[in-house]
């Protein structure tokens, strides 16, 4: 992080708030309404470095708004208070041999902080995902009911406790992948599962981008029941694993479940892939460290700002897209398949919104979001792709309906 | 019908015959229906109970028309009521007297499949079903697979967020569709995600998703499709009381085993089932669990093995595998003709849809075996117990004076309970106007005022679909008003700005 953004970050900590209760956080947002003056939303600050600087002078922290409120394994449910630490609640689950099944991915390391800094409220807000996005979803997937404070300063709920709930307009979805723009979450209760017996993965060595497209393809449309699919392009995969992985392209397939039916799977896809090219197999443990490394993008994790894009694009036209971006200008990239995703890494400092999107639109269309750069940079560039009129339309009046006075985050989304 | 619509509007009524006129400008020929023996069949949707002519019923055939159709109704104020299959359980299709049915029926083709990506683009009004026997030839299906996916309509399943049986594993409607094209009430065409996944902005669609046709009108869908299953079977067992086969259930997640499919049925639905397809159940036992394991074979049979001794371990006095497909089907013969079964038995039921978190459901059947004393009316119940949905069927008869009216009374005082213990209304057949006047016992005010400003945000004249879901109409220049103003709120321990 820059030097002007730390001199920001610092001003933002005199004024900070930190609520205990829903309706502290309802009096906030009131005082801010009546004063005028926008609030900045977060939890721990580690995703600050995510979406438009926000221009407030203060600051509202739910970090005093920490605690499970409530954890039935059985019932495959867990309430939490926003400001709940993801890390406490991924060990909480963890002990009873569950996990969050979205794999949140952690944003951290690749904005220069420490991991595993992120609170639920923010994993929710900033909607994020995994490896598994695909096959089991997104935050919006799992949340299953929330309690929040709009910018009307209205306390309210959505959902409920169970999964199969119809009732009402589903509020939980609307406000997760806001970015605490349109209520602040005091509470969230969301779906949790059992975590897999054991897992593997197989690797491909020295595919090309393209063959690596119709690898995984083909894997994913297999009956494998591929959990995660990636494509780390040469020199890309000797950044993950400590290196491990040498310099090699590496096309990595996960499979995950009971001990038998991981075996027998991995067997079978195994020796349809073999005729593709060199393949080896992954441990459970190195298996699990090269898709944290995956889902926390590490190959980018540089301790520079260069711009990273976020391109959810059409699988099938992933490779597509970035042949065509080399050919104008100097990037780094990998796949990220069954999150659907390609990362980019814009080697000349410059975040070529325009070039970046107009390619996705070129190739099946998508969208990309900037998820690093110095502030400056943030600050000039549309962050979040831009809507076509009617739709941004539509999302300007659902803010509108939320926070009239545009008290919540202002800018944030753009 | 013992539910208040809103009262028709007179200046739409006596204006008909030119609506009517400046509709076929727009859709001509066979696509507007105006005789009233031709529009009976559009009376009523799956809650037969309600019944209502329309104004007029309108089937467009393309987008611009459907475009133009909205278009106008929004420039003349008049209420539009979409329609699907028509197969909703909650009213969500009933017309309006002053309303047009927009009925998406003639949008029936598979645009694109996209074995690659794994998704599929069809029209709405392709058939739940019909997704799955196009890509059926290629090893696909499309998972949801709600009790009517032969006849309900993909546009309807987004509109009501449909579930099925097998969404503990592979999730709701919501969780399914990757995007959607919509039209707006003021004739705007929409696009939402597509082959890719999430939104750029808002999650636009999660709210369109079980939104009951108030927000918009769905034009296309795009849906994610999933190789089918190596193999799957099933397991039948038999407990003495409900609480075991609880127990079981509840044992089977404990182990981290998430099945395909897991059903419970009590006595009276076992018993009617029994006698009308004879699927082998046995009749001696108080609940039933169907299990449906699916997945990899070895994966299969690893996992059978682990189910039959969690279900001995919880005194199961019945245990029975299916060794052939055929036996497979036999075993959800009897849970699929529960509903018809019920219907041999009784000259009517009434289907409810409660969800309760799991642990709650011995207390939930003691409270109806209390309430079917009270009514005097007999209960049978099927349980999609996987993910707590409670599907109790009241059996009544209409022709007795007073039956129907005691049979939703008792409905509501089971949902009542179902929202004490901690669940909700309904967990996969939609609020629309049968659970409408009972929002307020799971929402306060402020709940559904932000509810209602979503609303708002798509349809500020409230003229998608009124008088469904919310009990109250607040007009959005009422709703958009701030009420909080400098000095009125105190926030005594919190530094003042």
């Amino acid at each position: 992080m820059n030097s002007s953004a730390r001199m920001t970050y610092a001003s933002i900590e005199k004024s900070i708030l930190r609520p205990e209760t829903t309706e502290d956080i309802r009096d906030i947002v009131a005082a801010a309404v009546s004063a005028q003056e926008p609030l900045a939303v977060e939890g721990t600050g580690s995703k600050r470095g995510l979406g438009r600087p926000v221009q407030a002078a203060r600051t509202l922290s739910l970090t005093k708004m920490s605690g499970v409120t409530l954890y039935e394994p059985e019932e495959l449910v867990l309430s939490a208070k926003a400001g709940t630490p993801i890390a406490e609640i991924e060990a909480l689950v963890d002990e009873n041999n569950q996990r969050l099944e979205f794999e949140p991915m952690d944003y951290g390391p690749l904005h220069g902080l420490e991991a595993g800094q992120g609170t639920l409220g923010g994993v929710v807000a900033c909607n994020l995902s995994g490896p598994r996005r695909l096959k089991q979803g997104a935050a919006r997937d799992h949340i299953l009911g929330v309690r929040a404070v709009s910018g009307r300063a209205e306390i309210f709920k959505s959902g409920g406790r169970v999964v199969k709930n119809v009732t009402g307009y589903d509020l939980s979805k609307g406000l997760t992948g806001s970015y605490g723009t349109l209520a602040v979450m005091s509470e969230i209760t969301i779906k949790v599962l059992p975590k897999c017996e054991t897992e593997t993965t197989l690797v491909l060595r020295g595919l090309t981008d393209g063959e690596a497209a119709g690898a995984m393809a083909a894997s994913m449309g297999s009956a494998a029941e591929v959990s995660a699919a990636a494509h780390l392009p040469a020199y890309v995969s000797s950044r993950v694993m400590d290196g491990e992985l040498g310099n090699e392209a590496a096309t990595a397939i996960r499979i995950d479940g009971f001990g038998p039916s991981v075996e027998a799977r991995a067997t079978h896809l195994g020796r349809a892939l073999e005729k593709v090219g060199k393949l080896e197999r992954l441990e459970p443990e190195a298996s699990r460290r090269l898709w944290r490394d995956v889902r926390d993008v590490r190959p980018f994790v540089d301790g520079t700002d260069k711009p990273v894009w976020r391109l959810s694009v059409t699988p099938t036209r992933s490779h597509e897209i970035v042949m065509s971006l080399r050919m104008q200008a100097a990037i780094d990239a990998f796949y990220d398949w069954q999150g659907g995703l390609v990362w980019l890494r814009m080697e000349a400092g410059e975040p070529a919104a325009d070039l970046v999107r107009e390619t996705i639109r070129r190739f099946g269309g998508g969208h990309a979001t900037l998820v690093r750069a110095s502030e400056s940079v943030r600050a000039a560039t549309a962050v979040f792709q831009p809507q076509p009129g009617p739709l941004a339309g539509l999302s300007r009046r659902l803010k509108e309906q939320f926070d009239p006075a545009g008290v919540l985050n202002p800018g944030k989304m753009g | 019908m013992s539910v208040m619509m809103p009262k028709p509007s007179e200046a739409i009524l006596s204006r008909r015959r030119a609506i009517v006129e400046a509709l076929r400008q727009i859709v001509p020929g066979e696509g507007v229906v105006d005789a009233a023996n031709e529009m009976a069949v559009f009376e009523s949707d799956g809650l037969t109970a309600y019944r209502q002519l329309p104004l007029v019923v309108v089937l467009p055939s393309t987008v611009e028309q459907v475009a133009a159709v909205l278009k106008y109704c929004h420039g003349e104020d008049i209420p539009v009521v979409p329609r699907g299959s028509g197969t909703s359980l909650s009213g969500g299709a009933l017309p309006l007297e002053d309303g047009v049915l927009l009925v998406l029926s003639k949008f029936n083709r598979v645009l694109e499949i996209d074995y690659d990506n794994r998704c599929a683009v069809v029209q709405p009004g392709v058939t739940n079903l019909g997704i799955t026997h196009a890509v059926a030839g290629n090893g696909f299906y499309y998972a949801p697979d709600p009790s009517s996916q032969i006849a309900c309509s993909i546009g309807g399943n987004v509109a009501e967020n449909s579930g099925g049986v097998h969404c503990l594993k592979y999730g709701l409607t919501a969780n399914n569709v990757l995007g959607i094209q919509f039209v707006t009430i003021e004739g705007e065409v929409m696009r939402l995600g597509g082959k890719h996944l999430d939104a750029e902005g808002y999650d636009l669609l999660g709210l369109m998703t079980g939104s009951e046709g108030l927000l918009g009108v769905v034009t296309e869908v795009t849906v994610r499709i999933l190789q089918k299953p190596e193999t799957a079977r099933a397991v039948l067992i038999g407990f003495p009381t409900s609480e075991q086969a609880g127990e079981c259930v509840a044992s089977i997640i404990a182990k981290g085993i998430i099945p395909g499919g897991m059903e419970m049925m009590d006595r009276p639905a076992i018993t009617a089932a029994e006698d009308f397809v004879h699927a082998g159940y046995p009749t001696d036992v108080e609940a039933l669990l169907i299990v449906e394991l699916d997945g990899p074979a070895a994966e299969v049979d690893h996992l059978l093995a682990e189910v039959e001794a969690i279900g001995n371990a919880n005194g199961a006095v019945t245990c029975r595998v299916s060794q052939s497909e055929e036996e497979r089907a036999a075993f959800w013969a009897g849970r699929k003709a529960a509903f018809p079964a019920v219907g041999r038995i009784s000259p009517d039921y009434y289907c409810m849809d409660g969800t309760i978190p799991r642990k709650e459901l011995p207390k939930v059947l003691a409270g109806m075996k209390a309430m079917s004393e009270k009514y005097g009316l007999r209960v049978a119940n099927v349980f999609h117990a996987g993910d707590g949905n409670l599907h109790p069927l009241i059996l009544y008869d209409a022709n007795k004076e007073g039956e129907l009216h005691r049979a939703e009374e008792f409905g509501n005082d089971i949902l009542r309970l179902c929202v004490k213990v901690g669940g909700v209304l309904t967990g996969e057949h939609g609020v629309g106007v049968e659970k409408r006047d009972l929002m307020p016992e799971m929402f306060d005010e402020d709940d559904m005022k932000h509810q209602q400003r979503v609303k708002c945000a798509f349809d500020d004249k409230h003229l998608l679909n009124p008088g469904k879901v919310f009990p109250t109409l607040h007009r959005c220049a009422e709703l958009g008003r701030m009420h909080v103003h400098k000095g009125q709120v105190a926030f005594p321990d919190l530094p003042r700005f």
